[in-house]
């Protein structure tokens, strides 16, 4: 298998304003977040060779337009849902290996609260000949439901409990009351949780992620250019980005088993670690379910006994594994595609920038994604010199 | 015309038997002729195998829920008279699984691995909801 450990770094991180920022388009947080990640780097726009972009319509066509980036080496517009970002710093590290380019710009952008708030509730789209039009959108499938099942599920398998995946929320968001940009701060306890409104069963109100404008963007470069920059290198050690499922997983073998087992497998191998060694983890907390999914098929507990891995406040601030210390999209920010913002926090921990959030000795990182309805997933394993 | 504001199929060549199935109450599944497996949703090339060699069949409409949710919020306006409403996903006895609502039965009392069968719901002249109940025979 070829690898792309350390064939390039993450140099430059930025969140646009995130939260309740009304009036703004999403290419706005975009703009935003790009010009402050190529200060946080060093690097001025016409460093810029490549882009990547999930969210826009057009992708990188409105992108490079807008930021007048012209004639890039190299474009991707890979969506993938949510894990996006992780499959663009794989992609972007490959191109970057080849030779392709030398600088990539990576971003995302969302003005999913506004829009709510301007017109009535969203209502699900899928193209009108689609699979999950015609059978699934029929029976009222929404995506809180969705993953609510694979909840239930892992309940009826392993005897998983409300109380145990209330411990991911209560933990998210002592993460979160140490970020001062987190949008929920408010210390939260697992009965807050359990007496929250259902919203589908088992997935209570707080069990869910939270709805923000937002965005952020990350800057990929090369070893030779990463060496004099503002900020140390962050090095992409390994990567591995994989899908199972498109909307429903009625397909899968195994509605409690998601493709983070196949992007972890290849993003461990790639980078020489295991599950030990990794520092801080950011993972994709759409719902504590997906946490809870993601910790057992990356490997840091076996199938079935994420419920008592996350017991006793493993994954809080002075727990044995850090897990989703900005607080993550239970409480810091969840503007849609949440997996940027999993990159952006990795690097400021690996870089010793999160004041009262920093885990001490931070030198390696995994970020997963997780895109769709647990459809897909994309590893990034990152690590300081 | 008709006041069922819903979402309903678009149906295309491709999965128009299972419809037309339904709208006769009939469950109708693809089984390939190659290498022998139902499959779901409908596609013109088997999955498994890219054989086209494929036949529709009447089938039981038996199976048992894999899992299921009761839904507190709606999907659409039209679904919020029915909140809390139930979704699940049905596991048949020829092995492939759908989505669909459990019906004549209480919220409470449904469970994972609950024998169902299938009830059609003509909800409009030209579609048919498959929908499954517990299961009587």
């Amino acid at each position: 298998m070829g690898s792309l450990t350390k064939k390039a770094a993450i140099v430059g991180v930025a969140l646009a304003d995130c939260g309740e920022v009304p009036g703004r388009r999403p290419i706005e947080f975009i703009a935003q977040a790009t010009k402050r990640a190529l200060d946080d780097a060093g690097l001025v726009k016409d460093d810029i060779d490549a882009l990547f972009n999930a969210g826009l319509p057009g992708g990188t066509l409105q992108l490079g337009e807008y930021l007048q980036i012209q004639s890039p080496k190299f474009t991707d517009t890979t969506v993938i849902g949510g894990s996006s970002f992780e499959a663009h710093v794989q992609h972007a590290t490959a191109a970057i290996a080849a030779g392709l380019c030398h600088t990539a710009l990576i971003c995302y952008g969302s003005s999913g609260l506004s829009d709510r708030k301007l017109g009535p509730p969203r209502q699900i789209r899928a193209a009108s000949d689609s699979p999950s039009s015609q059978f699934e959108m029929p029976f009222g499938t929404w995506t809180t439901a969705n993953y609510a099942m694979a909840a239930q599920r892992h309940m009826y398998q392993y005897g998983t409990t409300s109380e145990q995946l209330a411990e991911i929320a209560v933990a998210e968001r002592k993460w979160a009351s140490m970020n001062p940009l987190a949008m929920m701060r408010d210390p939260i306890t697992i009965e807050d949780v359990i007496n929250s409104p259902m919203i589908s069963s088992p997935l209570h109100l707080l069990d869910c992620c939270l709805i923000t404008d937002g965005g952020g963007a990350v800057i990929v470069t090369s070893p030779e250019r990463a060496k004099d920059l503002k900020k140390p290198p962050v090095w992409v050690l390994g990567g591995g980005v994989s899908h199972t499922h498109a909307t429903l997983p009625i397909s899968m073998p195994d509605l409690t088993c998601i493709a983070a087992k196949q992007s972890g497998e290849t993003a461990f191998k790639m980078a020489g670690l295991t599950t030990k060694d990794i520092d801080v983890v950011e993972l994709y907390d759409s719902f504590t379910i997906t946490v809870l999914l993601q910790l057992e098929d990356l490997g840091f507990c076996q199938k079935g006994e994420g419920g008592s891995f996350v017991e006793g406040q493993r994954t809080a601030p002075g727990g044995e594994l850090p897990v989703s210390t900005s607080g993550g999209g239970l409480s810091f920010s969840h503007p849609g595609m949440y997996g940027i913002f999993l990159l952006i926090e990795a690097v400021q921990q690996l870089r010793g920038e999160c004041g009262e959030r920093q885990v001490p000795d931070a030198r390696v990182a995994l970020c997963n994604g997780v895109g769709g309805t647990l459809s897909s997933s994309g590893t990034i394993i990152l690590g300081r010199d | 015309m008709t006041d069922y504001k819903k979402p309903l199929p678009y149906v295309h060549e491709e999965t128009r038997p299972f419809w037309d199935g339904t709208k006769r109450h009939e469950l109708c599944l693809q089984k390939c002729q190659d290498c022998g497996k139902f499959r779901f949703y409908p596609r013109s090339i088997c999955p498994y195998c890219f054989s086209y060699n494929t036949e529709w069949t009447g089938v039981s409409g038996r199976g048992k829920i894999y899992s299921f949710t009761v839904s507190y919020r709606e999907s659409a306006p039209a679904f919020r008279a029915d909140v809390p409403y139930s979704i699940a996903i049905i596991e048949l006895e020829e092995g492939v699984r759908l989505v669909s609502n459990i019906v004549e039965c209480r919220n409470e009392d449904i469970s994972i691995d609950m024998p169902v069968e299938v009830v059609f719901d003509d909800v409009t002249p030209e579609i048919t909801l498959p929908k499954f109940r517990p299961r009587r025979s």
